[in-house]
């Protein structure tokens, strides 16, 4: 066993910081959906939209982070993506019951599995800015109709939000999971804390 | 660093006080009478004469105000007539209503609310100039009223109508002291349509000669506030008052009237401008699509009951000693009368809310009615999909009214006139007063009649709230809401999606129950591998 440092200072601290603000997001637009009435609607009305230009404004820095450093590389794959996914998927399902070791190693230049490369780059190439964008536009919506949008779209602009929220937190249920599957229960979230992870020699 | 950011929130200290709302400058500034009018009425030689009547009046104003009495045949207060757009003809006059049901037949009773004399009948002579009554809305002394049934005049002798006892008016007093209309004035007719105190309209009664500004926050007395009376908003030139039920205006999409104004001076925008909410700006997002009115006036009614149901049905039962009957509840609200039927009444209740685009659908004494369903004596049109529509709050009065089950349309019953006159008020023979009300119309009667239930919208305008009093967001966005009757348009917090949230409830549970699943597994097999390697 040995200790690699994997996460940068600005990952880590983009990495914490989108989780919050996605939580605060998740609580306040369920708030404003009707499920539950915690902190007003008004406050989780004004919250959410601080929030969304929060998280818009930090993907922005990610995008700049990841684009000067280079490190955007970690998110790509070559070779047969779909037989290193599989790979991937095999050992969740069967290998890891069978205290299999993982299929590919964790190292400082490469830190992210095939699985993780492809869900991680969908999520904020697509995922998260689709919701950004069909939150912008409803928070822009008598302005977009101004400029001659159809205002019936309002209501499927608002039933993708809310489908994609929902994703979502399945996704968040998913990962926070996944966490624990590595050299010990913790050791996933530790590095995410402090940069360094054990991993197997 | 650290000083800057002290400072900052040292300033941001400083100005918090400033960004509160002003407080309200009284909206009338007290100035001394000369400022107000050049003319003193107590100096004219032809007002100092004893007049007889009204019409006596009438006359010596028109010596000076030669043309007013032309200006006033100009104006709905007069015509009770206003012409629609598909060629029937809607006002006082024409239309049905469910409360009284008619104008016509009861003239000499319903025109105590005309400003005119003499409309005792449908001879009235709508040419006359001394005929209108100047003194009605132009009276500064309170002691000019009309007799309930006198046909537009006051009582020139002390007459006593329904155990209320009307003194002599004093017509030169009057006449030397007139002025401006205000509340008063505006208020003997508006404030107790309907036959009494808050009957009508819901927002509109007797509360509003003295509110507070929790009840009308333009129209509220006292000190610091605004003290607006109705002719501040229903700004008149030559007579001609803006802001008519017949003729509204849903949607003011011209803004401040200032500097340039449009015709409607009486709409919200026409103060406040189609940006209103200057703090929290997403608020504007509303003005579009919803009225003012509809956040602003949460509640009808505030402080005196209003009629919502009139059963005509139920009128005309009699004690044991058949003598009529009437029954109040605690509060002293009439139940029950025999002339009229079955009241119910409501107070401080939250109004109806429709999609309204100022065009108002009249059921007319000739249309024909489905007697089926409740019948709408006039519908407010409008829908989310036509963008001049907005969500307006109403008054709906429901109640039951005889019709014609033949011919399936209104009928004018006569209510009031003396005994052996057919009117129902004195005779309570339904068939014999709709008979009678139907010949002097000249409309059809089948001789048959029965009873409809009918609703009748009110828009609402009046009794806004302090801002602090509007209405919250989940009042509108949430599961069962105020506006949870509306159709035809996404509203947040409202609808949902079976198909979003089934899939999404799928989604999630179905990744909680995976990783449960596989987390199980995981635990046993672990153990199992490490009994097997013996650790």
């Amino acid at each position: 066993m040995k200790k690699i440092y994997l996460y940068a200072r600005f990952q880590r601290f983009w990495h914490w910081t989108q989780f919050l603000i996605i939580s605060v997001l998740l609580l306040t637009g369920l708030e404003v959906h009707g499920l539950y009435n915690l902190m007003g609607y008004e406050n989780a009305f004004r919250i959410h939209n601080i929030s969304g230009w929060g998280l818009l404004g930090l993907i922005f820095i990610a995008f700049f982070w990841y684009i000067t450093t280079g490190d955007f590389r970690q998110y790509l794959t070559e070779g047969n993506l779909v037989e290193k996914i599989w790979m991937q998927v095999r050992y969740y399902m069967i290998g890891i019951f069978k205290h299999e070791p993982h299929p590919f190693k964790k190292n400082e230049i490469s830190r992210l599995n095939p699985l993780q490369r492809i869900t991680y780059l969908m999520l904020t190439l697509v995922g998260l800015p689709s919701q950004i964008i069909f939150g912008f536009i409803y928070f822009y919506f008598n302005e977009l109709v101004a400029l001659g949008m159809n205002p019936a779209w309002m209501e499927p602009i608002a039933l993708i939000h809310t489908l994609l929220a929902y994703l979502l937190i399945a996704f968040v249920i998913m990962h926070v999971y996944m966490t624990t599957t590595g050299h010990t229960l913790t050791s996933n979230i530790k590095a995410m804390i402090t940069g360094w992870e054990e991993v197997d020699e | 660093m650290k000083k800057l950011l002290l400072t900052g929130i040292l300033l941001s200290g400083l100005l918090f006080p400033l960004s509160e709302p002003l407080s309200a400058e009284p909206f009338h500034h007290k100035v001394d009478s000369l400022l107000i009018s050049t003319t003193d009425h107590k100096k004219f030689k032809i007002l100092q004469q004893d007049f007889k009547s009204g019409p006596e009046v009438t006359k010596a104003c028109l010596t000076c105000h030669t043309e007013a009495s032309k200006q006033l045949h100009r104006t709905r207060h007069w015509t009770w007539d206003v012409p629609m757009k598909k060629g029937d003809r809607l006002g006082k006059k024409n239309v049905v209503n469910n409360f009284c049901i008619s104008v016509e037949g009861n003239e000499p009773r319903c025109t105590s609310c005309h400003i005119g004399y003499n409309w005792k009948d449908k001879n009235f002579n709508f040419k006359s100039e001394e005929n209108v009554d100047c003194l009605a809305c132009h009276d500064m002394t309170g002691t000019y009223k009309k007799l309930p049934a006198g046909a537009g005049h006051p009582a020139y002798q002390t007459t006593v109508f329904e155990k209320k006892t009307f003194p002599k008016v004093d017509l030169s007093f009057v006449a030397q002291r007139v002025g401006h209309p205000d509340r008063h004035n505006c208020g003997i007719c508006h404030f107790e349509g309907g036959g009494a105190d808050a009957v009508k309209h819901g927002d509109l009664d007797n509360s509003l000669l003295k509110p507070d500004r929790e009840l009308d926050v333009h129209m509220a007395i006292g000190k610091k506030e605004l003290n607006m009376t109705c002719a501040d908003c229903h700004k008149t030139e030559g007579h001609q008052v803006p802001g008519s039920r017949y003729t509204p205006e849903a949607h003011d999409t011209h803004g401040f009237d200032y500097p340039l104004a449009d015709n409607n001076p009486a709409t919200c925008s026409s103060c406040h401008g189609l940006k209103p909410h200057k703090k929290l700006k997403k608020l504007n997002d509303h003005v579009a699509r919803v009225a003012c009115q509809t956040c602003h006036i949460p509640f009808i009614a505030k402080e005196r009951p209003t009629k919502m149901w009139w059963d005509w049905s139920k009128a005309g039962k009699f004690d044991k000693n058949g003598k009529e009957i009437t029954i109040k509840d605690s509060s002293g609200c009439i139940l029950y009368v025999s002339k009229k039927g079955e009241f119910r009444w409501a107070k401080n209740v939250a109004p109806e809310y429709s999609w309204f685009n100022g065009e108002m659908n009249y059921t007319t004494f000739k249309t024909i009615i489905d007697d089926r369903k409740v019948v709408s004596v006039n519908h407010p049109d409008g829908a989310a999909n036509d963008p001049l529509s907005r969500i307006w709050p109403f008054k709906v009065h429901r109640g039951m009214q005889p019709y014609d089950p033949v011919l399936k349309r209104f009928v004018k019953p006569i209510v009031y006139g003396p005994k052996g006159s057919g009117a129902y008020w004195s005779d309570f023979n339904w068939d014999k007063s709709i008979r009678k009300g139907m010949e002097n119309a000249g409309l059809e009667y089948s001789g048959k009649y029965a009873f409809v239930e009918t609703e009748m919208y009110w828009p609402i305008s009046h009794m806004v709230s302090p801002k602090e009093k509007s209405l919250s967001c989940r009042e509108c966005h949430s599961r069962s809401g105020r506006l949870q009757n509306l159709s035809g348009f996404y509203l947040m917090g409202r609808d949902t999606n079976p198909f979003v949230e089934y899939f999404g409830l799928l989604a999630i549970s179905g990744s909680l129950i995976g990783v449960i699943i596989h987390s199980i597994i995981r635990y046993f097999t672990v153990k199992k591998l490490k009994k097997a390697g013996g650790k």
